[in-house]
Formats: structure tokens, C-alpha cells, sequence
């Protein structure tokens, strides 16, 4: 952890898990994926290892965005849709903070559309968790931009007849810099993956597939349940060959300029034909092609997707000012108010 | 060469520039404004341009337009009838005409009157030659083929030297009243010091109509306005926009709190972000940001995280902002947000000065939600009412709307410049580093505000957010004790306000027949009013209120002294609505104009004369 290099002082102190408790009352359903998130973050604060101070907790509306509530940092539960802004907002005035935002598919992809590719667009150094359960839970169970077309909800009796949005082909579309992918009831990689956002200087984007217990129950079962996740989930790992399936005897191959899924050991495929991940190539060709990938024909891509380096909004922000205080005459209001055409009466 | 002239004294001037958008009036007005105000004359101006960046040229669609009033008493209005109306083409002295008294003097170019630029601006014939510009004093000339006369030496090409007939028209003004070229030439060697052969082709031009001016039997006379008297110090020229602008800057300085813009371009009030953006050696942080929502909401994120938080808009903006607002108000973090108001409703006349937003800014959210209002009532005022609105808000933990307008903010007039350390203090009270006694929502008992507890700071994690609050913890609270209590206490809390502002004045006697009262950027134009009718020796006074919410506390004291009062806006009448749901006990009459258009003064005195006349 020595090699993070930012401004965000660290704690002096070992933190754990008890240091990120809040006192107040979990209200998610018994059941519900975002306790999962939650145990998740508890996991990683300590590890990412800033002073707890430090950490700011930014949401707007709906399930997710009462998160802030039940993690003890500096938190701050806004208005639908606008916790990207918010979130930017302290992190440009205040980038010796680490800030966090909770949100789910409808507070960042629907009412909150605009700020999510602007955000995205800027490079902004936040850590998004998306919690995308593909419905609207709060206000009890409509539709949402990653509804998949034909689900019936409340608001759509016939059908959804919209095309749903995929969230890491958005985040890539509007130049995203970090897209990561994560099944809510793996911890582990949900901790690693985190941890990985924190680390990177950048809008990144955590997309958690979460289940609703009430509102859309087993709504990402295919890829997530025990029986089935081996075969619809490929867990992609920087520098390593892209390999799933129950026996691991599938893998993902570049064919062309296409992705195909092979079996190794038929037709003389071998390991050493399989695409290797590399999550830190600046073109996001191939990575989108991940992003993109569903079942039946291909597993979901969990794990980083996409991780390249480029200059954060926040760190221009702070180079321009240190610019145009070493290079200005106008040091003080003063000044200002002396300059260009004044007269003595 | 030079035929000698009379010289005529006069107290003040009122001149306009105008031409097709792209003619460079409005720099042609700028550098007359700033050569009035460095010879020592007080002044105030307006531009006066279309939505549109370049409407068909030589229609009326077209005209820009810019307006300088200045003279040797003190100028309180950029004016309204004009004693100079200078037109570079038929479609702008089409337009101002309406402007015109007797014997104004129109300046104009005779070679821009060619039948398809007179069909364009609506003239059936040429106003330069069938006699219906008699009662005028006009003087014309062929600005072209005496530019090219002028230059003949320099190797300009025809569009060039049309481009500069803005100088020439700058030129023969300058003479006419009295102004001398340097600062024109000091000007010009600054802004095209890259440039040489614009620099030389532009002063030549000038001089030869300043000479033009000089020769020319049309002009009977010149004029001589002296030297304003004014306080002792230095100035400038300032728009409301920029002193706006400074204004922020300045309580940023004072109050240590970094400064933060976030903003979406909108006319009138771009020239506040404008302005921020580029003064980054002070430290102001400014985003451009997508919307007008994220604007404000990034701000509202900025001022948890301990900034002095800005957002700059106009009417339309402010209606996006509005549910933002109300998190502001709830989760009581300073924010100061300046609408600049121009005429509505929707896109409206976004060119166009208006005072129809005060409803907007008193009611407009949801749920009971009162905060702090200021209207700024000049151009230079901007700067001071920009710094009060942001000591108030950070001071007492609640957002404050700072209302300016299109003309204030567009306009500009001579500002002294005061030094920082003569400006009040500013001290928001601030959460200190693990203070086990802290709570969010505990109060000041004097002012109601709560704590300000910078995310960062040792020992003060907290969580709030847009949902009630019980009172102290700042906990999510759905009881309705609680929520009535919150109601109240924020309610409280502004209304608090008005043991920290300045009491009302009265201009003139404190007691008398009529009280005129006004707000916002119409000061100047009803005071002139109002000095008219006292001249008259009418028993009539003046308040002008700057503080809207709270109102000062000795508002009902002074109307109550008062036969009658008159409450004069430009909108329907809003602040009156106001003043009679907040002070029941009194009769007021009103006076509305929503023409976006200034009031004239001669309307009011009609106006005031029938009210003082009724039994």
C-alpha cells in the first residue's frame, strides 16, 4: 500500500472495521445486496488506510443513497440525481479528500444522466459505487435505464419497450478512465475491486450487480447464483488469460477483431491462445468488447475492466491556480481592484 | 485649419452609440465612457444589444447599442432621452429615434444609406435627404471615402477600413465634447501592441474625424462638461457583473474561506463566471459546469467542504436551481446564489432588464423555505451587496439570493475603490477540531446558526442530508413535533438576520404626504424622481430598500409616518404583494412597468402627482 501516491494524509493509527460503523439504523431489507456493499466497504476503508476523517460519503436518492447514513465518515445525502456535482464540488474545493458516492442505476443513469458522463468526461478523482439492482426500489418497483427490455414492472404492465443501457459501455462512451464490474454477493472481489478504485486518480466507476429482494428478486440469478455463475461469469484479472467456466476449460479469445468464446484443449486451442486482460491500455477497444459481453453467448466480465492513467480534473484544477499565483501581479483583492484603468479624483 | 468654435457648458450628456451588431459599438462606447471618466466626469452606462450574436445586417433586429451618461453632477441613471444619438446606419437611427428630442444631435454616416440598407430598416425614403430629420441637428458625412482618404498612404483593403468607421464616429464625438484622444491611443497601442498597421490605421481614423469634427460647418458648437465632484480617492469604471464578481472575491479574502464558482453560461450573469474564471492567482476555483443544476449543487458540495460557494444565473437557471436550493436551505450550508434578472417568463427577453424574479426567489421551492434576499442597487453596489450576501449567508448558515439585473449588471458606472481592510469582518463560526460537545444541528443563540464542520476535521464525522432533521443531532427525524419545530427555527433563523443589516433610510424627510418606495437596480431613476418633486416643494421621500429578507427592522416605523406610499417596480407588482402580506396594517399604491424598459421620470412624477392629488 506504500505505492498509492495522492495528498490524502493517511492515518497514523491501524484503522479497522469498527471505525467505519455508524450508530444508526441499517433500513435496507433483510436480504437486500446492498448489505453486501456495505460489509465491503467496512473491509476496504481501513486497508486504503486514510485518516477516517478523510473519507466523505456523497449520495443522492433512492435505496443506495442511504448509504452515507450507515458508514461513520463525513457523509452527505442529497438530492436525486446530484450527488455527482455535489460529490465534484468538494472533491475540486477540497482534493485532500477521498470522496465516495453511493448511487443507483436510476439516480446515475436516468435523473442523474447528465452529471454521470460529465463527471465521467472530467476525469474527477471520485469512487463511485453503482448499485444497479435494474429497478426503481424507494418508490416501489418501476422501471429503470437498465430495466432489460420487455421487464414487466409496475410501469411497464406490457413490457419495457426501451433499450436498456449498459453501464460500462456509457462509462467508455463518455471517455471513462476506471470501469469495474462485481456480482453482490462476492466480498472478496468486491473489496479488491474497491480498493483498486481508491487507488486509481480518476472517476471510477464501481458497477455492483445487486439484487432487490422485493422489487426485483433474482433479477441478475443468471449470472450470480452458485449453479450457474461459473459459466456466466468470467473473473478478469490484469495480465492474466481470460478463463471461466466450471471445469476452467473456457476462455475468451480475440478472433479478428471480434471476442469468441473457445474451449481449450478442443480444435488445438491452448492457454497461450486465450486473450490475456490488460486493464491499463489506454485504447478501450478490447475493453469495451468485455464490457459488453452477456449471456448466452458470453460470460459477464467481473473485476477491473478498465483502468488507464490520464490527468484528473482535480489535479488541473490545482495546477492552473499554483500557475497563476506564481505567474500573476494580482496577489490580493487589492490588487484587483488597482488594475488597468484607475484615476485619482 | 481649425475654425473656431463656441463653447457651450453643460451639466451632463446623455450619448448612444449604435449600429448593426458587429460594428463595434460597443467598444466605441466603452472608450468614450472611460475618456469621460479619466477627464473626471461621474458616469454611468448601458449596452443595449440583441439576443442574437449577429442578426441580418442593416435590419432592426440588428442594432447594438450602447449608452453613456455622464456629466459634472452626480449621474445616478444611464439616462433615457439623448442629447447624441450616434447611428452608423439607417436601421439604428430607425430604432433610436424615439429616443430623440429636439435638436438632438444625430451623427451618422450618409454613404451607409444606399436603397437596400434603407428598405432593410422599414424607410420608404432617405430621412438624410426628405426632411424628416428637421427638428434635428445632424451631421453627416461620407465616413467611408473619408476614412480612405485618410489612410490613402497605408495599404488597407475595403473591409478594414469599413470596420473602422466606428472610430471615426468616436471621433467626432470625442470633439464635440471636448474629449481628447489619449486615452483612445493608449488603448490601441495596448490591445493590438501585436498589431502595428491596426494600431496606426485606427488612430489616423479617429483623428480625422476628431478633425472632421473640428472643420465641420454642421457642428455649430462644442461642449465643455467639467469635472465631476466627487469624494477624494481613486476610481474606476465597474460593471455590475464584474463588482459582482470582485465583491465574492473580496469575502473570500476576508472571511479565509477559498472561493468556489460553479456556473452554466446564461445571459446576463456569464460575466460573473467570466470574470472568476480568470482571476485563478486569488485562488477561486471555477467549474463550467453542464448544467445549471450541477452548478449549484456542486457549490452546495463545495460549501460543506468549507468554501465560500457561488452559483451565477439568470431567471430560466435560477427555476433549475430551485429544488437544489431548498437542500441548501435544509441542510443550512452557506451558498450565495446571484440571479441576474432579465425579462421572463421562459426565455423571455434575455437581453432585457426586469425586476419579475422576486416571487421566484421569496416562494419558489417547496416546503416552507425561507432564506436571506439582497438586491444590489446600482453597478458599483453589486460589489458591496455581492460581499454582504456572502457575510450573511456563512455568518448565519443559510443560503442568500443576491438579486442584480441585466442592467446593473451589463451596465456600469464610476466606482471608488475601497481598500479590503476597510470592509467589515467576516467570521463564520467554525466546528473546531474534536469538540466532544459538537452536534450538528446545535445553535448559536443569538443567530440560530449552527456550526460549520469541514469534512477533514478531526472528531466531527457526521452524516446530514435533505431529509427533516431532528433538531441538535441533525439525525433523520420523521416526527412532527420535530418538524414544526425545524420549520420554525430556520424561519427564525433569517428573520434574525435583521439584527445584523443596516436600518432602512429615508432620502429626504423622515415624515411627509408621499413615501416612494422602491428596490433593486431602480434607485437611480426614482431618486431623481423624487429629488424632482421635493425641488417642486412637494413633501415626498424616498426608501429604497436593498434588504428584501429580512426587511430591516424599522420598516413599519418609517411608513407609518407617511400620509401615502408608493411602491414602484418594473413587474406587476411584486415586492408590493410583499410588503402588503408582510405588512398588513398599511395601504400601498404601486407603480409597474414591464416593458423592459427603464421607468422614465416624468411617468413617475405623473404618477405620483395623481396619488398626492387623490382624496
Amino acid at each position: 500500500m506504500e505505492q498509492i501516491l495522492n495528498t490524502i494524509v493517511r492515518s497514523g493509527v491501524e484503522l479497522t472495521k469498527e471505525d467505519f460503523v455508524s450508530d444508526q439504523m441499517v433500513k435496507w431489507c433483510p436480504g437486500c445486496g446492498a448489505y453486501s456493499i456495505l460489509a465491503a466497504v467496512a473491509n476496504v476503508f481501513p486497508k486504503i488506510g486514510y485518516k477516517k476523517e478523510n473519507f466523505m460519503f456523497v449520495s443522492g436518492i433512492g435505496c443506495s443513497s442511504r448509504f452515507p447514513y450507515y458508514v461513520n465518515t463525513y457523509g452527505f445525502h442529497g438530492i436525486h440525481g446530484r450527488a455527482l456535482p455535489v460529490a465534484t464540488g468538494m472533491k475540486v474545493s477540497n482534493p485532500k479528500l477521498s470522496v465516495w458516492v453511493a448511487t443507483g442505476d436510476g439516480d446515475s443513469m436516468a435523473i442523474g444522466g447528465n452529471h454521470f458522463i460529465h463527471s465521467i468526461r472530467r476525469n474527477i478523482d471520485l469512487n463511485i459505487i453503482l448499485f444497479n439492482n435494474q429497478i426503481y426500489a424507494l418508490t416501489k418497483g418501476q422501471y429503470s435505464p437498465t430495466s432489460p427490455m420487455g421487464a414487466v414492472t409496475k410501469t411497464s404492465p406490457y413490457g419495457t419497450i426501451e433499450h436498456p443501457f449498459n453501464a460500462g459501455e456509457l462509462v467508455i462512451g463518455a471517455q471513462g478512465t476506471f470501469f469495474a464490474r462485481v456480482p453482490d454477493n462476492n466480498i472478496k472481489l468486491m473489496t479488491d475491486v474497491l480498493f483498486e478504485a481508491a487507488r486509481h486518480d480518476g472517476t471510477s466507476i464501481v458497477e455492483v450487480l445487486q439484487n432487490c429482494v422485493i422489487y426485483n428478486d433474482k433479477t441478475h440469478a443468471q449470472i450470480t447464483s452458485k449453479d450457474t455463475k461459473d459459466d456466466n461469469q468470467v473473473i478478469i484479472r490484469n495480465g492474466e488469460p481470460l478463463i471461466f467456466g466450471v471445469n476452467k476449460d473456457k476462455g475468451i479469445r480475440l478472433n479478428n477483431t471480434r471476442l469468441e468464446v473457445v474451449k481449450i484443449g478442443e480444435n488445438g486451442i491452448t492457454e497461450s491462445d486465450i486473450l490475456v486482460h490488460d486493464q491499463y491500455q489506454q485504447d478501450p477497444g478490447i475493453q469495451l468488447m468485455l464490457a459488453k459481453m452477456y449471456p448466452p453467448n458470453f460470460p459477464v466480465a467481473m473485476g477491473v475492466i478498465r483502468s488507464a492513467m490520464y490527468p484528473t480534473y482535480d489535479d488541473m484544477v490545482e495546477d492552473q491556480i499554483s500557475y497563476a499565483k506564481a505567474n500573476s501581479k494580482i496577489k490580493t483583492v487589492n490588487d484587483l481592484l488597482n488594475s488597468g484603468d484607475t484615476f485619482e479624483v | 485649419m481649425s475654425e473656431l468654435k463656441n463653447v457651450v457648458e453643460l451639466e451632463d450628456v446623455v450619448i448612444k452609440f449604435v449600429g448593426d451588431s458587429g460594428d463595434g459599438m460597443q467598444l466605441s462606447g466603452t472608450l468614450f465612457a472611460d475618456t469621460a471618466a479619466q477627464d473626471g466626469n461621474d458616469l454611468t452606462t448601458f449596452p443595449d444589444y440583441p439576443a442574437e450574436v449577429r442578426a441580418p445586417q442593416n435590419t432592426i433586429a440588428g442594432v447594438s447599442g450602447f449608452q453613456v451618461h455622464f456629466g459634472s453632477k452626480k449621474i445616478l441613471t444611464f439616462g433615457d432621452i439623448c442629447d447624441t444619438i450616434v447611428a452608423l446606419n439607417p436601421a439604428s437611427l430607425r430604432a433610436n429615434l424615439k429616443w430623440a428630442k429636439k435638436d438632438t444631435i444625430i451623427i451618422t454616416d450618409s454613404e451607409a444609406y444606399d436603397i437596400p440598407a434603407l428598405e432593410k430598416s422599414g424607410y420608404k425614403s432617405n430621412p438624410l435627404s426628405d426632411g424628416s430629420l428637421k427638428n434635428y441637428n445632424v451631421v453627416s458625412a461620407p465616413f467611408t471615402t473619408l476614412i480612405k482618404e485618410c489612410v490613402k498612404d497605408m495599404n488597407i483593403d475595403n473591409k478594414t477600413t469599413l470596420k473602422s468607421r466606428n472610430m471615426f464616429a468616436l471621433g467626432v464625438a470625442f470633439k464635440i465634447y471636448g474629449k481628447n484622444l489619449e486615452h483612445t491611443f493608449k488603448y490601441l497601442e495596448k490591445q493590438f501592441s501585436k498589431r502595428p498597421e491596426v494600431v496606426e490605421l485606427n488612430k489616423k481614423v479617429v483623428k480625422a474625424g476628431f478633425d472632421f469634427a473640428a472643420t465641420n460647418p454642421q457642428i455649430k458648437c462644442t461642449y465643455k462638461i467639467n469635472k465631476a465632484n466627487m469624494p477624494k480617492g481613486r476610481y474606476r469604471n465597474i460593471s455590475g457583473n464584474v463588482a459582482t464578481a470582485w465583491g465574492l472575491l473580496a469575502a473570500s479574502e476576508k472571511s479565509e474561506r477559498p472561493l468556489y464558482l460553479g456556473s452554466y453560461p446564461i445571459t446576463p450573469a456569464t460575466e460573473i463566471l467570466i470574470e472568476l474564471a480568470k482571476n485563478k492567482s486569488l485562488g477561486a476555483k471555477v467549474v463550467q459546469c453542464e448544467d445549471e443544476i450541477a452548478g449549484i449543487c456542486s457549490s452546495i458540495g463545495a460549501s460543506y467542504a468549507g468554501s465560500l460557494a457561488c452559483t451565477t444565473t439568470s431567471g430560466p437557471g435560477l427555476s433549475l436551481k430551485t429544488e437544489a436550493l431548498g437542500l441548501a436551505v435544509i441542510m443550512e450550508l452557506p451558498l450565495v446564489v446571484v440571479d441576474v434578472q432579465r425579462g421572463g417568463p421562459s426565455t423571455g427577453l434575455p437581453t432585457k432588464s426586469e425586476q419579475s424574479d422576486l416571487f421566484q426567489v421569496l416562494f419558489g421551492r417547496n416546503g416552507e423555505c425561507p432564506l436571506i434576499v439582497i438586491a444590489a442597487e446600482s453597478s458599483s453596489d453589486c460589489f458591496y451587496s455581492a460581499y454582504e450576501a456572502a457575510k450573511l449567508s456563512m455568518e448565519h448558515m443559510t443560503p442568500a439570493v443576491l438579486l442584480t439585473d441585466g442592467s446593473l449588471g451589463n451596465g456600469s458606472e464610476l466606482f471608488k475603490i475601497p481598500d479590503t481592510k476597510d470592509l467589515p469582518k467576516i467570521t463564520p463560526l467554525m466546528a473546531k477540531a474534536n469538540d466532544t460537545t459538537f452536534k450538528p444541528y446545535k445553535r448559536n443563540e443569538k443567530t440560530l446558526a449552527r456550526l460549520w464542520a469541514i469534512p477533514g476535521t478531526e472528531g466531527l464525522r457526521h452524516r446530514i442530508g435533505g431529509l427533516e432533521k431532528e433538531n441538535i443531532t441533525g439525525n433523520v427525524s420523521m416526527d412532527p413535533i420535530n418538524h414544526e419545530t425545524m420549520v420554525n427555527l430556520r424561519a427564525e433563523k433569517v428573520q434574525r438576520v435583521a439584527n445584523y443589516i443596516a436600518p432602512q433610510e429615508v432620502f429626504g424627510e423622515p415624515e411627509g404626504d408621499l413615501l416612494v418606495v422602491s428596490w433593486g437596480g431602480t434607485k437611480g431613476v426614482i431618486r431623481n424622481s423624487v429629488i424632482e418633486m421635493q425641488n417642486e416643494g412637494k413633501k415626498v421621500s424616498h426608501a429604497h430598500f436593498k434588504h428584501i429578507m429580512p426587511l430591516p427592522k424599522n420598516t413599519s416605523e418609517i411608513f407609518s409616518k407617511f400620509k401615502k406610499i408608493i411602491v414602484c417596480e418594473l413587474n406587476s407588482g411584486q415586492f408590493v404583494a410583499y410588503l402588503r402580506m408582510t405588512l398588513p396594517q398599511f395601504k400601498f399604491e404601486q407603480a409597474n412597468k414591464v416593458q423592459s424598459l427603464p421607468f422614465m421620470i416624468d411617468e413617475l412624477k405623473e404618477k405620483y402627482n395623481k396619488i398626492l392629488n387623490k382624496k
